[in-house]
């Protein structure tokens, strides 16, 4: 099937992010960087978690790698990635015409639906311990699912208002398709104009996947592992719990403590939890019901945090708003 | 009259709603227009659906309602008239009515008589109680599960609403419901029409303006599509091959595409070596293919997928060679899982159980496997002991086996073949075909339409499961409650029902027997039992169709022995239709009150019954029909014992003519209390007779 991909001029695993950034940035998207903390999907990084919460509308698309310790495969199989790449895209409100855009974003990539099969089937998104669920659509090209779209209902526990729509690609099956290679390791990365070399995603990120999957798998260290999911979190519950006291009805806090306070540092404390906790997972050491008890643990931090957020939000509001008033700043 | 049609255009609407949708759609708008008087009872009227829209179209709505005449009650007589002559209250009804004060009534009410006048309902436009009363019906249907997709949530839906059409022949209803509001445009096929809107222009050119624009709006018609296509492409494929039946499949494609097509697809023969149960279901469940067979109903290398879209062929081979990429993918997981199973055999991984929860109160599933291995033996003792052949031993080993397939890449991946792949490694590593059966077998049947174990281990160690969990969890106070059944005990409970009831070889067991070998604890039993006879009262009805009284009249006489439930539950249901019967029901129902109401405390001596009847001489009612009764009631204990239940209630209506006598020419409540004990006792004896078969007095006979 060589002559399909000529045909569809495939693109290289780069031109592809380029390509789907570049047409999110002309409908309006902030383009954000990457998030620097290990996280499991593009839906955990404050991009996506934090800025759905509250009032502000919001437009931001960003590439985000996404470790899932236990799908690790030691780089054997063709298909399964310890680390693989999400294209993250959040429009809050969803605009009326947010599927046609997105099937815009398909031809952007080269694919011409009319050659094509394409199917939004029902599936809904849930992650539990961060409190937040939504409905939307596996989105099905020719049978493979490239995309997952999502209206978020609730997140950290609370009502979304207004709601957004999440659209996520995932990069290397849509690179894979669109240059009709059977392995994940065979996509062309980028290609060298002068001399026409091919990097593949081999090349890439191949030692990673080894020696990750190992790391996951066989080298861990179990207990200091334990270890480390106890000190992010008793961190974090300390910062939630002055969080508490400073956006509280009691408090007496100023605006800039307020603002300053690290809410943020917060949710990257819950964040790490959560990753030690798949590498645990990843490592067999979670007995099943020990399982539910940790989830519950790492549950507390993230709707803690999400609450924290909006508390801080609307204190802020407020008390800048006051201070307007009472002509302290301006 | 005129025609009306309206179509409200969704997002993708879950292909699993949208017949339920469709159908309520169309029954709440119908029921909508004939309470408002807008259609004649039984207006001809048809829906449609696709994943983007659903439609009603109706054959004869009137542009108005009728003007109504109503009576319009004022003040009461006393107050209107003084004397006869109209009071000021009497003028200002008439005025506040409309009529001359001379046009007043008098009507009379449960309140006494009051002043009345006619009052004309000026009837509405159409158009206008249309557009009234239809969002109300929207906003009422039911959605498993629904959104809000707009800022302050005015509304919750399936999916976000994105137009309405609603034409009253060719004048556009404003009806209004999630932001939008209706006029006569519609839109065809996503990608084969564009996103240009179409106009509609009359409500019976739908159909054709939608064809036009690649859409299939009848579902029927749709699905008559797909099946043809499904023929012509498999006919095409090569000689002897055919399409395997799946109907849920071609339900769920239906209601994924608006212009369905199909394509061929085929993969390397070599991945045929995987069990076919792991083919199909990948290409069934997680692509939603169907599997193609030859004429010896051997898969195929082939596969057909349905299709959104009508491509050319350079675009049918990209989509066909796109979902054969897909495919092959799967199955070589699929086929490196299986592979890399069988390097740790099921005995070996007996151990891993330890680290598997069943529930955290209930332990590991190596426990639970240690539970159902002792509850599956104690019933293979019983089913031994009463004469049953069993294989005790394979039982045993599947029971120990069972659940070791939970630890396995391939169930991890595909948990719904839990059971049938650990019946299939137990086959490939040399166990016996009882063995792999049983463990193949262990959570059937999944439904009241699931077919049950096909062998006698497979059915006690499926009730040994399934009775351990139910245990367990009412142990914990885990019981289902209302709607809520987390850990589908109703299910569990419905499972051993029809396993007793159906399963062959035909078990000696009894639900008690059941409950019994899952040991639980004494204030557990009861409630364990109350519920499964709940769930056997459900099997009669549900399965059987047995009607409510009759299950009701079986189960007073015993629940426990469920095929002796089912039989006799038939063979009341069999001669329900015959006058005697129905007779001596009631008069059971009689005699039942009769010995209640005199707390009747319990027969009297046999020769207290002789010296009364003899005092009473050969001409009293009793004496024959205790001669009657007697005589019946052998035959009907001969019949019983062989559970000839129809035969015996048959011998039960004979009852009717000197029941009748009796009834007609004796006072029961003798006030010679010594006669009113005989009397009594002759009934309760009676009554008994028949108490092993049903509880009569629960039949519900006319009048």
């Amino acid at each position: 099937m060589q002559a399909i991909a000529e045909k569809t001029k495939a693109l290289t695993f780069q031109e592809l992010l380029f390509r789907l950034e570049r047409f999110w940035a002309e409908r309006g998207c902030v383009l954000q960087q990457p998030y620097d903390v290990e996280v499991g999907a593009g839906t955990m990084s404050p991009d996506t978690f934090l800025r759905v919460l509250g009032p502000k509308p919001v437009r931001i698309a960003y590439a985000q790698p996404s470790r899932r310790p236990a799908d690790g495969r030691y780089g054997e199989n063709p298909n399964r990635l310890f680390r693989h790449t999400q294209l993250q895209v959040i429009l809050k409100p969803p605009p009326e015409n947010i599927q046609e855009m997105y099937l815009e974003s398909l031809a952007a990539i080269g694919i011409d639906l009319a050659e094509h099969d394409i199917k939004f089937e029902e599936d809904n998104w849930e992650w539990p311990v961060g409190g937040a669920w939504g409905v939307g659509w596996q989105v099905m090209l020719d049978g493979l699912e490239i995309t997952q779209f999502t209206y978020f209902q609730q997140c950290g526990g609370m009502d979304l208002d207004p709601v957004c729509g999440e659209i996520t690609y995932g990069l290397e099956r849509i690179a894979g398709f669109l240059q009709d290679v059977d392995s994940i390791y065979d996509i062309v990365w980028a290609v060298e104009p002068d001399t026409g070399k091919r990097v593949t995603y081999g090349e890439m990120r191949l030692a990673e996947e080894e020696q990750f999957s190992a790391y996951s798998f066989d080298y861990a260290d179990v207990a200091k592992l334990w270890e480390h999911l106890g000190l992010y979190e008793a961190e974090c519950l300390s910062l939630l719990e002055r969080a508490k006291g400073l956006f509280g009805a009691e408090s007496k806090a100023d605006l800039l403590e307020m603002k300053r306070f690290p809410v943020r540092g917060a949710y990257e404390l819950a964040l790490k939890c959560s990753h030690v906790f798949n590498l645990l997972d990843a490592r067999g050491a979670i007995s099943v019901t020990e399982r539910v008890g940790v989830m519950a643990r790492i549950r507390t931090l993230v709707i803690g945090v999400a609450k924290a957020y909006v508390a801080q939000g609307q204190r802020v509001s407020e008390s800048a708003s006051q201070q307007v008033s009472e002509g302290r700043v301006g | 009259m005129a025609e009306f049609l309206f179509e409200i255009g969704l997002e993708e609407v879950p292909a699993r709603m949208i017949a339920g949708a469709q159908a309520e759609l169309l029954k709440r708008l119908v029921a909508m227009l004939e309470r408002e008087r807008l259609v004649a009872p039984g207006v001809a009227s048809k829906s449609y659906s696709t994943p983007r829209r659903l439609a009603v179209w109706v054959a004869a709505v009137t542009a108005r309602q009728a003007d109504a005449v109503e009576e319009l009650v004022g003040p009461a007589v006393k107050i209107a008239y003084k004397d006869g002559v109209p009071t000021a209250a009497a003028m200002a009804f008439a005025k506040k009515a409309g009529v001359d004060v001379a046009a007043l009534k008098t009507v009379t009410t449960p309140k006494g008589e009051y002043i009345a006048a006619p009052s004309v309902k000026a009837g509405r436009e159409a158009a206008e109680v249309i557009a009234e009363e239809l969002p109300k019906e929207l906003a009422g249907i039911y959605w498993a599960k629904n959104m809000t997709w707009r800022p302050g949530k005015p509304e919750r839906f399936v999916r976000p609403v994105r137009w309405l059409l609603a034409l009253l022949g060719e004048v556009v209803v404003p009806v209004e419901f999630g932001g939008k509001t209706a006029g006569k445009m519609t839109r065809g096929h996503r990608v084969l029409a564009g996103d240009e809107a179409i106009p509609i222009g009359f409500p019976d050119e739908y159909e054709q303006t939608l064809l036009d624009g690649h859409v299939i709006a009848d579902v029927e018609t749709r699905r008559q599509t797909i099946r043809k296509a499904l023929d012509r492409v498999t006919r095409a494929a090569g000689a002897g091959l055919r399409w395997r039946e799946d109907h849920a499949l071609v339900d769920t494609v239906t209601n994924l595409t608006e212009w369905p097509t199909v394509v061929l697809g085929s993969f390397e023969p070599e991945y045929l070596k995987l069990p076919e149960e792991v083919l199909v279901t990948v290409m069934r469940d997680h692509q939603k293919y169907f599997a193609v067979e030859d004429a010896a109903g051997k898969l195929a290398p082939h596969f057909l997928a349905v299709l959104n879209t009508a491509a050319d062929a350079a675009g049918e081979t990209v989509i066909r060679h796109g979902n054969e990429r897909v495919l092959r993918a799967r199955f070589k997981d699929a086929r490196f899982f299986w592979e890399f199973d069988q390097r740790t055999p099921l005995a070996e991984r007996v151990k891993l159980l330890e680290k598997v929860t069943f529930q955290k109160d209930l332990g590991s599933y190596a426990a639970k496997t240690e539970r159902v291995s002792a509850v599956a033996a104690s019933l293979a003792e019983l089913v031994k002991a009463r004469g049953t052949k069993l294989d005790g031993v394979a039982l045993d080993t599947a029971a120990r086996l069972a659940k070791t397939d939970l630890t396995t890449e391939l169930v991890k991946e595909f948990t719904e073949l839990q059971g049938q792949v650990g019946g299939l490694y137990a086959r490939a590593q040399g166990y016996s075909a009882a063995v792999g059966d049983a463990i193949y077998d262990q959570y059937l049947p999944k439904s009241m339409e699931d077919s049950v174990p096909r062998t006698a281990e497979g059915a006690l160690l499926a009730m040994a499961d399934k009775g351990d969990t139910i245990v367990g969890m009412f142990g914990l106070g885990l019981e289902p409650t209302g709607s809520k059944d987390p850990f589908a005990l109703r299910r569990a409970a419905n499972g051993i029902v029809k396993i007793l009831a159906e399963g062959e070889p035909a078990l000696p067991l009894t639900l008690g027997d059941v409950v019994d070998a899952a040991s639980p604890e004494e204030a557990v039993r009861m409630r364990v039992e109350i519920f499964i006879a709940e769930r056997l009262e459900f099997y009669l009805r549900e399965a059987k169709g047995q009607a409510y009284d009759v299950v009701k009249a079986v189960l007073a006489a015993g629940a426990n022995d469920v095929r002796d439930a089912v039989a006799r539950a038939e063979a009341v249901t069999a001669v329900r239709g015959s006058e005697d019967f129905l007779a001596v029901c009631a008069m059971y129902k009689r005699a039942k009150n009769i010995l209640s109401q005199a707390q009747f405390a319990g027969p009297v001596r046999t020769d207290v019954v002789i010296k009364v009847l003899e005092r009473l001489g050969p001409t009293d009612a009793q004496v024959s029909l205790s001669a009657k009764a007697l005589a019946v009631g052998a035959k009907v204990y001969k019949f019983c014992k062989s559970q000839q239940y129809r035969e015996a209630l048959q011998e039960l209506a004979t009852l009717r003519h000197d029941l009748d006598v009796f009834f007609e020419r004796v006072m029961v409540m003798d006030p010679d209390l010594t006669i009113r004990e005989v009397r009594l006792t002759l009934l309760s004896q009676i009554v008994n007779d028949s108490s092993g078969i049903a509880d009569f007095s629960e039949i519900v006979t006319a009048g």
